[in-house]
């Protein structure tokens, strides 16, 4: 027999985030364009410095962090794009599916995406900066985690609010990068630090700055998500 | 009260700027180590303090209409928003002024320096979203979502000099300075506080009028359908 209980938050966001990805893994569009753009920067930074091996060594966090930051703007307003497109995203309101679910999944999906980015980022970083991972693999994985949340909950808020305003692809950047600030501070810090080695045992506050951050947006967004989509 | 604003408040301003700066100018002794120099003080801490108020009265307004909506507290954020960017903007200008003589360089990047920079970013981000929004509702809900994020960091402002010992000093109490400073700078912050209500006041008023012509424009617009024009005159006479 049929339940006909409504299904819960965690399960709705679950169907949601697997929609999406089917989405983008039906296509594979948006995270092939990410990886290019993301590449090119990564290129552009060494042409801007000049061809200073041990500059670029030493700021590769920096530029992979700016990379991955300059690549989630176009990622996250893309992922409110194809729920525009014929009014998909009032069909998923409709479904019902509650607002938080929606803001769970989609936060959660442009995580990932960035994750996935980061993955294939460095080993670009390491070729074309001549970069070594020192402290690990799991210290970067663990970075890597954490900023990609950290830039997509806000994110999301905020591409929610810019995907219906006027000169959306101004106002994005424009809310979102002093806010993200602190996020990207850390993490850049706590990249470079497992690249060259951490002799003060810093990581472990970067990474909880990072973890505070992500505590507090992904809170706020959770509660305010909901009135940003209502109608 | 009409009358108050119009000629009371900018009296009261007047007033109590001209008296705090005289005596911060004239009366109050010059600071040991940097001089003159200091006495820019009277001007620039007041405006942050102001500013600091102004952006956590737009914190209020924009929590305030999410539980309870109203055009009163949008426009109420509105105008706290803008004027406080400008007064932060005039503070963080007097405060490199200060620091060309004392520090050596306009500015550093201190995190007092740096969090400040942030914050007037992320409130010129929020101006902006009021200005690309065309429906009211949307855009009052939506830049109160915009003004309670971006609030998160006015506690990293002002907690900053405590938090990063650095270059910006920490906030200074009246046992810690003398008794003829105190006095001025209590004076001119009063005054810069009077200026404060009477920008707001001037610009909630402006807000709230543009935001009742929003509401009422569609119904006010001139129509081609004869019928509606006819209903409409009927509801005018």
């Amino acid at each position: 027999m049929r339940s006909t209980r409504p299904p819960g938050l965690f399960q709705t966001t679950l169907v949601l985030l697997r929609k999406d990805l089917l989405i983008e893994w039906r296509t594979r569009a948006r995270l092939n364009a990410l990886v290019f753009f993301a590449m090119a920067t990564l290129l552009l930074f060494s042409f801007a410095l000049g061809p200073d091996t041990k500059l670029l060594e030493r700021n590769a966090g920096g530029y992979l962090w700016l990379a991955i930051l300059f690549a989630s703007v176009l990622s996250l307003g893309e992922s409110f794009r194809v729920e525009s497109e014929n009014a998909c995203l009032d069909g998923v309101r409709l479904a019902p599916a509650d607002a938080r679910a929606i803001f769970l999944s989609k936060a959660l999906g442009n995580a990932l995406l960035l994750l996935a980015l980061g993955v294939l980022l460095v080993p670009v970083m390491v070729a074309l900066y001549g970069v070594r991972i020192v402290t690990g693999l799991g210290d970067l994985a663990g970075i890597l985690v954490l900023g990609s949340l950290a830039l997509s909950a806000p994110g999301t808020v905020y591409a929610a609010i810019s995907s219906n305003a006027r000169a959306r692809d101004v106002l994005l950047p424009l809310l979102l990068f002093p806010l993200v600030i602190p996020a990207l501070l850390s993490a850049a810090k706590g990249t470079t630090l497992v690249l060259q080695g951490d002799p003060m045992q810093q990581l472990g506050s970067w990474q909880g700055l990072l973890l505070g951050f992500n505590l507090i947006y992904w809170g706020v967004g959770f509660v305010l998500f909901p009135r940003v989509i209502e109608d | 009260m009409n009358k108050f604003v119009k000629f009371g408040l900018p009296a009261l301003v007047l007033g109590l700027l001209g008296v705090g700066w005289w005596l911060g100018l004239a009366w109050a002794p010059p600071d040991r180590e940097m001089g003159d120099v200091q006495r820019i003080m009277y001007v620039h801490v007041p405006l942050q303090w102001m500013a600091m108020m102004a952006m956590f009265i737009n914190f209020v307004a924009a929590v305030t209409y999410l539980l309870r909506q109203s055009w009163k507290t949008d426009a109420m954020a509105e105008a706290s928003a803008e004027v406080g960017l400008l007064f932060g903007t005039l503070g963080m200008i007097t405060g490199s002024i200060w620091g060309r003589p004392t520090w050596g360089v306009y500015w550093s990047w201190d995190p007092r320096l740096t969090s400040e920079a942030i914050l007037l970013v992320s409130y010129t981000g929020y101006l902006v979203l009021r200005r690309f929004v065309e429906d009211p509702e949307k855009r009052a809900v939506w830049s109160a979502v915009v003004a309670i994020i971006g609030a998160i960091n006015l506690p990293i402002v002002w907690f900053s000099v405590r938090w990063w010992r650095s270059l910006h000093q920490v906030q200074s109490t009246p046992k810690t300075v003398d008794p003829q400073m105190v006095l001025p700078l209590r004076v001119a912050a009063f005054g810069m506080l009077a200026l404060l209500i009477l920008f707001m006041v001037h610009r909630y008023r402006i807000a709230l009028a543009e935001r009742k012509a929003e509401v009422a424009l569609p119904d006010a617009l001139p129509t081609d359908d004869p019928a509606q024009r006819a209903a409409h005159s009927s509801k005018v006479a």
